[in-house]
């Protein structure tokens, strides 16, 4: 055991000690920030340009009354009590985005309404204008066949479906899937990720060890299998170094690159904005209304965040990333003693790391669409997939023996490969010249002791 | 006590079979020669004795214990193809080696400091493998072959990758070790290596053992009755039912040198008083075979054998 401890130290201090492991441990956390800092940057002036343009109106008609109180989201209208060709000049002067002149018309063929504009607008913009204009139109149709003003408004409903999750036990829940997909879909692939770059590098270690032929003096101080255990669990523990490493530095850089753009991080956000509720009250009434309408949602979003057990998943993500690592770990071990390049291990790192591929497609295609069926349940429970896809899934609410089958099955399962590995590995890493295939490693694992 | 007893040692793959009921002797501390062809089975003797594969059947007792994993820290091992991490500092490699072989810390670093002023190579401590030179690695792998000061010392090939002066440097060492009380396995082609060194030999010939025992005595057994005599005057008339004159050289004027063998085991005494009523005889001496001949014709029989037993049944 205590030979092990001195491969882990080792493996784990050559690769931390390197420059390579510096650079990247400080370059991606640098690189994320960047990423959503220019996101921020990108989405703000996507804002500003987004701002409502004014459309000055001469309504000869009288009858579309388009001013201040019709204002949308994507319009401001701005009545010019004048004629058309004084309006023009008025509209000349500014930089607005358009001059919409409205004849006396027949609403039933409403015709000769005419947009001035000084650049060209887009045709989004202009079906924009048109559908406010024909909604206008309709509202008048509807007046007069005297339809109430009091009718009219009810007609327009605004319907927000509330979720909840309704349990075994009866008790209600809301849930946000959201927040949900977007935690199973970055879990997930974090773990696929994870797992392919370090079992790659287990798998380098293992050449290097082979061609440089040190490993036949190792192997006359230590067991094959222990030399191959200290390697992965040495650069398990360089991983989980560096993942470390990256999540405080990525939260703190986050935190700096938000606060630069006046935002906050999401939790600290809907807090204040909770708070800033109470506040609110001298706040004029349409404002304060559409604040609580915002309010409430938030207040909802941040209810349904605090019912996601993090601890859980925090602790089911854990668990899954290192069985994941440890359970494919294994297997590149087995390739790299079997081949003598990276090259040769191309035609083996395929097959191998297939059913990680389908976990990871899974996870797209059925687990965040409905993370309760019965592919999404497969997919979560066996070993090869259940790394990626029970991670994606965790957040979705997983029955408690669904999990533990899950977990058992992981860790039946890396210790299934880990012994197939060793069996493989102890031939393979004493073996140069030989042409390897599927075939042969068969026969490398049925070799007794 | 021995050193290593092997009794019927062997080891089977698929396709043939690497070692056939080998059994070995090797005294403790001396100088044992394992001697063989290529692909005799040397290599999976040594790996089996270091452990590093099982054996089919067989025992291995080591200093009067069976073969145990405990073992591997009494035995320093050089396998013929040498290797070291490439990227590893000298002084980190042979710490690193040395702990393996379970070594503490302090003690390792101690050790290895003495080793280095040894080969006088102090100074090698930050520097990375792959900046040394071939024989500079070699020396190092020595080193670390040595550090744990095991009683059993294997090395394959030892001074493949020296110059002289670094191989004599060597020998010098190793000389050195067996004075210490280390027995030492030799694994090696090189005849004139066994013939300065070995005290006992073995040799290894398609996965048997064909031969066994202490150098003088193995070369006693494979003695020819051969004779070189130096002497004046080059006729003399031997009667031939009881020697054979093999060859005869001219040293210079007038003195000969006549090889001669004798039949029916004539000893050498005989020879000299036949000789000296024939011719004036200047030296006399038993021309004993060398290692290097007795192993290839050992080696060659051995496949005369296979020809023949192929031809009969063809």
């Amino acid at each position: 055991m205590n030979k092990v401890w001195l491969i882990i130290q080792r493996e784990f201090l050559i690769r931390v000690k390197k420059k390579s492991f510096l650079i990247a441990t400080i370059v991606v956390p640098l690189i994320i920030p960047a990423v959503i800092g220019g996101l921020i940057y990108i989405m703000m002036k996507e804002a500003e340009s987004a701002k409502a343009d004014t459309v000055m109106v001469v309504d000869e008609s009288g009858q579309f009354s388009l001013d201040s109180t019709k204002n949308t989201k994507r319009f401001h209208f701005v009545a010019l009590p004048m004629k058309l060709e004084q309006a023009k000049k008025t509209y000349n002067e500014t930089k607005d985005f358009a001059l919409l002149y409205v004849p006396v018309f027949d609403l039933n063929r409403p015709e000769g309404l005419v947009i001035y504009t000084q650049e060209n607008p887009s045709i989004e913009k202009i079906s924009d204008l048109e559908s406010i204009l024909e909604e206008r139109v309709r509202d008048l149709k509807l007046q007069e066949f005297k339809i109430d003003k009091e009718v009219l408004k009810n007609l327009k409903t605004s319907i927000n479906l509330k979720q909840i999750n309704l349990t075994d036990t009866g008790e209600e829940k809301s849930s946000n899937s959201g927040i949900l997909y977007g935690m199973g879909f970055a879990l997930g692939i974090m773990i696929y990720i994870f797992v392919l770059v370090y079992g790659i590098q287990i798998m380098q270690g293992v050449i290097d060890e082979k061609t440089s032929k040190v490993v036949e003096v190792i192997v006359s101080s230590v067991k094959p299998f222990q030399l191959m255990l200290g390697k992965i669990v040495g650069i398990a523990a360089v991983g989980v170094l560096q993942f470390l490493i990256w999540i405080v530095l990525i939260s703190f850089l986050s935190t700096g690159v938000l606060g630069y753009f006046g935002l906050k991080m999401p939790q600290k956000q809907m807090m204040e904005e909770v708070s800033k509720k109470i506040k609110d009250e001298d706040v004029k009434q349409v404002v304060q209304q559409q604040q609580v309408q915002s309010n409430v949602k938030i207040n909802e979003l941040l209810k349904n965040a605090s019912e996601i057990p993090f601890a859980k998943i925090a602790f089911v993500f854990v668990f899954y990333f290192l069985g994941g690592y440890l359970l494919y770990g294994a297997l590149f071990a087995a390739v790299g003693s079997a081949v003598e390049s990276m090259q040769e291990s191309q035609q083996f790192q395929f097959p191998i790391t297939l059913p990680l591929l389908i976990g990871y497609l899974g996870l797209f295609m059925f687990i965040l669409r409905d993370p309760h069926g019965s592919v999404s349940f497969w997919l979560s429970i066996i070993p090869f997939t259940s790394p990626v896809a029970m991670v994606g899934r965790i957040a979705f609410d997983v029955p408690g023996w669904q999990l533990a089958l899950s977990m058992l099955m992981l860790v039946g399962g890396f210790i299934f490969t880990t012994w197939i590995a060793g069996r493989i590995y102890r031939v393979g890493i004493l073996m140069t010249g030989t042409k390897v295939n599927w075939k042969v490693m068969v026969k490398w694992f049925m070799l007794r002791e | 006590m021995e050193a290593l007893l092997a009794t019927n040692v062997s080891k089977r793959y698929a396709q043939h079979t690497a070692l056939d009921k080998v059994s070995i002797t090797i005294p403790e501390k001396t100088i044992f020669g394992l001697l063989g062809p290529n692909g005799a089975g040397k290599t999976t003797l040594i790996r089996i004795i270091n452990q590093i594969i099982n054996r089919d059947e067989g025992e291995i007792i080591i200093f009067g214990e069976k073969l145990k994993p405990g073992h591997v820290e009494q035995i320093g091992y050089l396998p013929e193809e040498r290797g070291l991490y490439k990227k590893m500092k000298v002084g980190d490699q042979l710490l690193y080696l040395a702990q393996l072989k379970g070594l503490s810390r302090k003690e390792a670093l101690a050790r290895i400091k003495v080793w280095l002023e040894k080969f006088e190579i102090k100074d090698w401590w930050n520097k990375k493998v792959e900046d040394l030179s071939k024989g500079m690695a070699q020396k190092v792998q020595f080193i670390s072959t040595v550090l744990h000061e095991p009683k059993l010392i294997i090395l394959d090939e030892p001074f493949s990758g020296f110059d002289p002066v670094n191989a004599q440097l060597v020998t010098e060492k190793i000389l050195e070790l067996k004075a210490n009380g280390s027995t030492i396995i030799f694994s090696t082609h090189r005849m004139e290596t066994v013939e300065s060194l070995c005290d006992h030999i073995a040799l290894i010939n398609k996965s048997k053992k064909i031969l066994e025992g202490a150098k003088k005595q193995v070369k006693e057994q494979y003695r020819s009755n051969t004779f070189i005599v130096e002497h004046r005057g080059n006729q003399f008339a031997l009667p031939a039912e009881k020697y054979e004159l093999k060859k005869q050289v001219i040293i210079e004027d007038g003195l000969h040198a006549s090889t001669i063998q004798t039949k029916g085991g004539i000893k050498g005494n005989q020879l000299i008083r036949e000789l000296i009523d024939l011719t004036e005889v200047f030296s006399f001496q038993e021309q004993l075979p060398s290692m290097a001949d007795i192993f290839v014709s050992l080696v060659k029989n051995e496949g005369n054998e296979v020809i023949k037993k192929h031809l009969q049944e063809a």
